[in-house]
């Protein structure tokens, strides 16, 4: 009996990873713990473009697409297991879509050879591909977040942001405290004082933070929130009668969940999002005709055309782009991950090609360099219209100020060079 | 019938009073060992190392620590995610600030620190029982996952809170960085995990160990027949947060490589060793073993059995794994409230009348 129940334990952990031909892109989700709702979205967004190229072009370059799913629940440790059960199964790319996992796989992805490819969240220093070889985080990070909605206000007021006192609600973890220097750094060069308010993960309770904020009466509030802290925040907020056209959140707090539980109240909160939202582009048309009426839409296509998952089907079609400019690099359809480094540092997506995807204007151009890992960091805010119950977009696309942004980048990952030993590449 | 005293024939004190008097248990001890040190090494892949055994053999520490204290000393404790916390800052300014000292050395170190501030946190013990002190070590819990988030230097002002683990050798052979392989992974915790286990068995046997017992069972009677509560107690603690602080250091620096505290070291990781030693067993060893395997491989097992085997999709294995796991434990405590190891005591206790029992 015993060994029996032994076998059967060890045969259950070894069938954790069977092996895989075909281009496989692992999908690290979570749709369970205190950020399910969330990330939910992000991975049906991010399954449903590669369902897409598979049913409507067989896949990229001839290659079907595998993308097998693993739980993380946002949690590190679930992440290492998952990282470790598909990295032997041909994985390419990994998305973990938390910045928590990614301060992990970050030193493990160099030594195993994968790309790891962070899309607006992870770290921030890892657009420096002098230091950061295998990391990728186009089109924008968090720091060129803080710049755009920073831009955004000096818009706003005139181009002058001189003795105004701006907030910073943060989720106290790696992801919330990225911003902080560069928000520092702007608010020497702007001349507004910057009040930093920490929020304990999850953030269920943030009843202080907010009374804090009704005190000290800032101008603006800039929030770096993810989960259930940005609608709790945002629902704070509407108690406090705090103006929601001065609450910018950044686009981790910029989707319909955030803002449908405060109602009305939320009409005017304003997110900065690097991808374009609704479904006012003609690759719904083949999402609806491949995907969702022949019943293939992950989990039933309830959350098509949200803005999360939008998000999500914008990391698709960046890591798809860059599979398919691997495959003109090498040569073949049937790329190693090596190769997809290339093709990410090749990138070159410009407005043209998203039109040709059938998606103009929903991201900006992107274009990658062996150095520049991290595309040109441009985002536009959008606007909550809750009558409509929609975002609307309000601004075009901005450049970050890099004159800031830059040298923090290089000062940081030259730390992280120090720290780990990494001789910087030249180019 | 084969498991039996019979015929086992000890002709001195300290044959009598040997952890394993049974011969076949012995011999599955050994065995053990043999596999754990001389096969598993040579066979072991990443997967393995990193989602089933490392963690199992760092949550076996932390287990252990905490039953001293819980289950041999009586001393309720909810701060066991604030100690590992201390070992994993602690093993990591150490590793930063002395490059040259080995990492094994830290780590040890790491533990040592854990140990004065477990002592510091277990002073209320003196004036409080039960569950007040219970929430006495909540606080502990929770002030210090708050100072590691709150004071930069304990994280070296990095721009986003978070640790990394830089590479140091053993012997030539990375342990902590990424490049660290499998096996190094491995015996790094299963060396700690062997001498701990083997200094806790000792120490829960001798002089301490009584007293602990003897603190736990009633503190007033252990008073009046001369066992100095307060040295009970701080040693309790300090034995304890020592393990932790231990288990807290690998789980960073081996295990996971980078850390975020209220991530890593939260209120739910106090929870999780928590139940280890309720469902592997309180004051035993063999329990603190038996909690971590069930509570780290069973999510791994369910997981890869749903998923892996029959394709359900990821949320719904992963609320299952929950319900199961959940369902599991409430089952354990209604028929063996006494835990897994009571079970394997019993298991035993029938082997040795077996096949005729009367």
């Amino acid at each position: 009996m015993k060994t029996k129940l032994t076998a059967l334990v060890v045969a259950g952990i070894m069938a954790g990873a069977p092996a895989m031909a075909d281009l496989v892109v692992p999908n690290l989700s979570y749709r369970t713990g205190p950020y399910g709702a969330n990330g939910t979205q992000y991975a049906d967004g991010f399954n449903d473009y590669f369902t897409l190229l598979n049913e409507r072009d067989g896949g990229i370059g001839g290659e079907k697409i595998q993308v097998p799913e693993c739980e993380t629940a946002y949690n590190t440790e679930k992440g290492v297991e998952c990282y470790e059960a598909t990295k032997d199964t041909g994985a390419l790319v990994y998305n973990p879509l938390s910045t928590g996992i990614t301060y992990q796989l970050i030193p493990k992805v160099a030594e195993d050879k994968k790309v790891l490819y962070t899309p607006g969240y992870g770290r921030t220093s890892a657009k420096n591909g002098k230091v950061f070889e295998w990391i990728f985080n186009a089109p924008a990070n968090y720091w060129d977040g803080a710049s755009v909605a920073i831009k955004h206000l000096l818009d706003e007021n005139g181009g002058s942001l001189e003795g105004k006192k701006i907030a910073l609600v943060y989720h106290n973890s790696a992801y919330g405290k990225e911003p902080i220097r560069t928000l520092q750094e702007l608010a020497d060069k702007h001349g507004f004082t910057l009040t930093e308010v920490p929020v304990e993960a999850p953030g269920q309770e943030q009843g202080s933070q907010w009374l804090q904020i009704r005190r000290e009466r800032p101008d603006y509030v800039i929030m770096y929130g993810w989960g259930v802290m940005n609608q709790v925040a945002i629902q704070e907020a509407a108690n406090i009668r705090f103006p929601m056209e001065n609450l910018i959140g950044i686009w981790w707090a910029g989707s319909e969940i955030d803002v449908q539980p405060a109602g009305a109240a939320a009409d005017g909160y304003k997110a900065v999002t690097f991808n374009g939202v609704g479904q006012d582009y003609p690759l719904y048309d083949d999402l609806q005709q491949y995907v969702i009426e022949p019943g293939k839409a992950s989990q039933g296509g309830e959350h098509v055309g949200s803005a999360v998952y939008s998000r999500g089907m914008y990391a698709a079609v960046v890591i798809a782009e860059a599979i398919r400019k691997a495959q003109e690099l090498a040569g073949t359809s049937d790329i190693t991950p090596e190769q997809l480094r290339e093709g990410f540092e090749n990138l070159d997506i410009t407005e043209e090609r998203l039109a040709e995807i059938g998606l103009p204007d929903f991201g900006p151009p992107i274009q990658l360099s062996c150095s520049n890992h991290g595309g040109s960091g441009m985002a536009r805010i959008q606007q909550w219209d809750a009558e409509a119950g929609q975002w609307n977009l309000i601004t075009e696309f901005t450049e970050p100020d890099q004159e800031v942004v830059q040298p923090l980048i290089e000062e940081d990952s030259q730390a992280y060079a120090t720290e780990a030993g990494i001789t910087p590449r030249d180019c | 019938m084969i498991y039996r005293e019979a015929g086992d024939f000890k002709t001195s004190y300290r044959d009598d009073s040997q952890t394993f008097p049974i011969r076949l248990d012995r011999w599955g001890y050994y065995a053990i060992l043999a596999v754990a040190f001389g096969i598993i090494p040579f066979v072991i892949n990443d997967y393995w190392a990193n989602a089933v055994l490392v963690p199992f053999l760092i949550y076996a520490i932390a287990a252990l620590g905490l039953n001293i204290l819980t289950g041999y000393a009586g001393q309720v404790s909810l701060g066991t995610g604030g100690f590992m916390a201390v070992g994993a800052y602690a093993v990591y300014k150490l590793m930063t600030a002395f490059p040259d000292v080995s990492i094994l050395i830290h780590i040890l170190l790491a533990g040592g620190i854990t140990a004065a501030v477990g002592v510091l946190f277990g002073l209320p013990s003196l004036r409080i029982k039960g569950f007040y002190l219970a929430v006495a070590t909540l606080a502990a819990q929770f002030f210090l996952v708050w100072l590691f988030n709150k004071v930069p230097w304990f994280y070296n002002y990095s721009a986003s809170g978070q640790i990394t683990a830089p590479e140091r050798t053993v012997l030539g052979h990375a342990v902590t960085g990424p490049a660290t392989s499998a096996p190094a992974k491995y015996l790094v915790c299963l060396v700690m995990a062997f001498l701990l286990a083997w200094l806790a068995r000792n120490l829960t046997r001798g002089m301490l160990g009584r007293k602990w017992m003897a603190i736990r069972d009633m503190d007033i009677a252990a008073e009046i027949i001369g066992v100095d509560p307060l040295r009970a107690k701080l040693s309790a603690f300090a034995v304890s947060s020592f393990f932790i602080g231990i288990a807290g250091a690998l789980l960073f620096a081996v295990y996971l490589g980078a850390a975020e505290v209220g991530e890593a070291f939260g209120i739910n990781k106090s929870f999780l060793v928590l139940f280890m030693i309720i469902i592997g067993g309180l004051g035993s060893i063999f329990g603190s073993f038996a909690g971590a395997a069930f509570m780290v491989l069973m999510p791994v097992l369910l997981k890869n059995v749903l998923v892996g085997t029959l394709n359900w999709p990821t949320d719904l294995a992963a609320h299952i794994e929950l319900m199961i796991v959940g369902a599991l434990i409430v089952t354990f405590l209604i028929v063996e409230p006494h835990g897994l190891a009571r079970l394997w005591r019993l298991t035993k206790e029938k082997l040795r009348l077996w096949p005729f029992p009367h």
